[in-house]
């Protein structure tokens, strides 16, 4: 699974936003639909999704904001999501992330020098049972360690 | 006659290779008929495969790839003999103890065969609902003493009756499907494993209260539960149980990553396109709920259970439990556990038994330090409180709350001043930001928690802590502020040489 996002064109853009800007209450899904295709919410995005929408600029950047899952900056090609959350702790999550993040040369919400991994800290993936847990572009990951991480991001290009 | 293996596609289980092993068993017999089904909850054995003989389904696991060329030379296809083999699943004791009723069919049933959720049960919930009729039906949920699962406990068919009377020119039902607390990951087996079940559960909530539309709300963390429920959408369209008769349909809308938006009425403040900001209460959303309107806000497993509470009575039902908890709870054993999974069983198991016996105790193999229950809000608890039984009510009474139901353990390698940071750090950054106290009390605690941990000024320091946990219990709308010091003062009572400055720990 490749995230491979798109860089942003004003016309895909309005022609998202007006896809999903359908029914009651779509900002989120109009903004769910701009992360899938951008990676994440385009500055430009924005007055565009307010006038769809009917709402102010102020309004939608205060939801962007609002919400951890919405990125203001282009991601790399690949998504890894560490829990860090306390069922994942109880088993060695901060030590994974500490030991990633040193292999990776990143911090949280850093994406890698070559532009191929954004590593992202979530509190809970609902795998709790068999921490610690991970979600590389979405594909779950159960009882990592190092080595299981590298294994999964060797496998992605 | 093709052999069949039935091999869950849950995320757990794909989290630990069951499409790999799905794909190796696929390759290597072109015939054989492979069943993706839910998981049947034992996680510490998945990937969990079974295969259909005449004796019933035969269980092996934990399989990998590397085991599938040897399970096949040992006959799998006809139950042989293993290393792996597990026999009957119904007879393995963690199987065995429980009472499943919510959880029937999950890791049983393809979760999107809608032949298979009517042989096993599925409809006959609907059909009672539409023969008593909407009032009988509400009655019946009442009796039954079903109480939200959410994690505020509230009975879920006196909410319902409060809607079905609010004057609305339209009305909703909402499916909290939010599942924030770590240490929980029954609502997301569900939506994975037996999806039918909860749309019935939904529909006969809409007939009941006069609702025609349905959302339910879930966490972007959960794309396989998303996509299974979709699909699963779609062919309960074909099928007819939504659409016109019953006039009821459901729509997904996903979350964006804010554990305050599982809160019920931020949650409608997101599905109306919003911040996710708590609203104030009253008008409580039964009243006043989505687009203004009377609104239905439960949580998939009390919408769930809602079939099986109608399709066996809901004498049935109550007949179970202690106290003032009825009925069954999909109990959820994470953490540090050697055999976690899902656990449903009547209220009233004690604590120690659920970790000890069940659990098996720690997955590390070292002693059991604390456990905490009711996701991050939840208090950590000693084995000293290991006496303590599933039930709302015991679980108060010990400052405690049962919450959805997860169970947390840790080790004693565990620094409960670190998880009371955590708790405090959690709160800050998830704060809707509506209460003063929440907002910046909470970024306060995790100072006064880093000079604890730093071992400076202690005593006072804690005593700016108990204060500081005063305010947040008390100046807070919702209980993310309000619950936050649950973890934080129960740390601190149950383990307070944790909080102690390094020096004198090292001397004690
Ligand atoms: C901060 C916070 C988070 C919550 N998260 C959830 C959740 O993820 N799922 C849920 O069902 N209820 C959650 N609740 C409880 C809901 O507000 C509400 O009580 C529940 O959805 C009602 O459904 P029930 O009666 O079926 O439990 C949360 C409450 C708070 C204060
Ligand atoms: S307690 Fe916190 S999360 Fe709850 S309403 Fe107040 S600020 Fe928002």
């Amino acid at each position: 699974m490749v995230a491979d996002f798109e860089p942003w064109s004003r016309d895909r853009g309005a022609e998202i936003i007006a896809a999903h800007a359908v029914g009651e209450g779509a900002g989120l899904p109009v903004l769910h639909a701009l992360q899938a295709v951008f990676g994440h919410i385009p500055d430009e995005a924005v007055p565009i999704v307010a006038e769809t929408l009917n709402r102010t600029r102020a309004e939608i950047q205060g939801i962007v904001s609002f919400y951890h899952d919405f990125r203001r900056h282009p991601p790399g090609r690949h998504i890894l999501r560490l829990c860090q959350a306390e069922a994942c702790q109880s088993v060695g999550s901060e030590a994974v992330a500490e030991g990633v993040k040193a292999r990776l040369g990143v911090a949280w919400h850093g994406t890698t020098a070559d532009g191929k991994v954004t590593l992202e800290p979530v509190y809970c993936l609902g795998l709790c049972a068999c921490g610690p847990a991970a979600m590389l572009d979405g594909r779950p990951l159960g009882r990592v360690d190092a080595a299981r991480i590298d294994a999964a991001l060797d496998e992605a290009s | 006659m093709t052999a069949r293996v039935f091999i869950p596609r849950d995320a757990a289980a794909l989290a630990l290779g069951a499409d790999a092993v799905a794909a190796a068993l696929a390759a290597a017999t072109p015939s054989v008929q492979i069943v993706r089904t839910g998981s049947r909850g034992l996680f510490w054995l998945e990937p969990m495969i079974e295969v259909a003989t005449p004796e019933g389904r035969i269980a092996y696991g934990p399989v990998s790839v590397a085991d599938v060329p040897g399970l096949l030379a040992a006959g799998l296809l006809t139950g042989g003999a293993h290393p792996l083999r597990l026999g009957r699943p119904e007879e393995l004791p963690f199987l065995q103890r429980q009472t499943r009723l919510t959880f029937a069919r999950c890791g049983i049933v393809d979760p999107l065969s809608f032949a298979d959720y009517r042989a096993h049960g599925g409809m006959a919930g609907l059909a009672r609902a539409l023969e008593i009729g909407p009032a009988g039906t509400i009655e019946a949920v009442v009796q039954s003493g079903l109480r939200g699962r959410g994690g505020a406990g509230f009975p879920t068919g006196l909410k319902w009756r409060a809607v079905a009377e609010a004057p609305g020119a339209r009305k909703f039902v909402v499916c909290n499907a939010d599942e924030g607390d770590s240490g929980t990951f029954a609502d997301r087996m569900l939506m994975e494993g037996d999806p039918f079940a909860l749309i019935e559960g939904m529909v006969i909530a809409g007939i009941s209260v006069g609702a025609t539309r349905g959302y339910v709300y879930i966490r972007s963390e959960y794309p396989h539960a998303i996509a299974t429920f979709g699909q699963a959408l779609v062919i309960a369209r074909r099928e007819g149980l939504l659409g016109a008769v019953p006039a009821f349909d459901i729509e997904i809308r996903v979350g964006a990553g804010a554990y305050v938006c599982g809160e019920e009425t931020a949650l409608l403040d997101s599905i109306e396109g919003k911040r996710g900001m708590v609203r104030a209460k009253p008008p409580l959303p039964a009243h006043h709920g989505l687009f203004g309107e009377p609104t239905v806000v439960n949580n998939v497993l009390s919408l769930a259970s809602v079939p099986v509470i109608l399709a066996e009575g809901a004498a049935a039902y109550r007949d179970v439990g202690i106290g003032r908890s009825r009925g069954t709870m999909p109990i959820q054993l994470a953490g540090n556990i050697r055999h976690g999974g899902l656990y449903e069983v009547a209220f009233g198991v004690t604590l120690g038994e659920l970790v000890n016996q069940i659990g098996g105790g720690t997955r590390s193999g070292r002693p059991v330090r604390a456990v905490q229950v009711g996701g991050p809000l939840g208090t950590y608890f000693p084995p000293s409180l290991f006496d303590t039984p599933f039930d709302y009510e015991a679980f108060a009474a010990r400052d405690g709350l049962i919450g959805h139901g997860g169970v947390v353990v840790f080790d004693d390698s565990v620094d409960m001043a670190r998880q009371a940071r955590f708790a405090m750090e959690f709160c800050a950054i998830e704060s809707c930001g509506k209460c003063t106290p929440c907002r910046i009390g909470s970024t306060r605690g995790v100072e006064v928690m880093d000079r604890i941990i730093a071992g400076q000024q202690v005593e006072a320091n804690v005593a700016l802590l108990r204060d500081l946990c005063e305010t947040l219990k008390f100046g807070s709308l919702c209980a993310l502020g309000g619950f936050t010091p649950y973890p934080v003062m129960s740390a601190l009572t149950h383990f307070p040489e944790d909080f102690q400055p390094p020096a004198r720990r090292a001397a004690e």
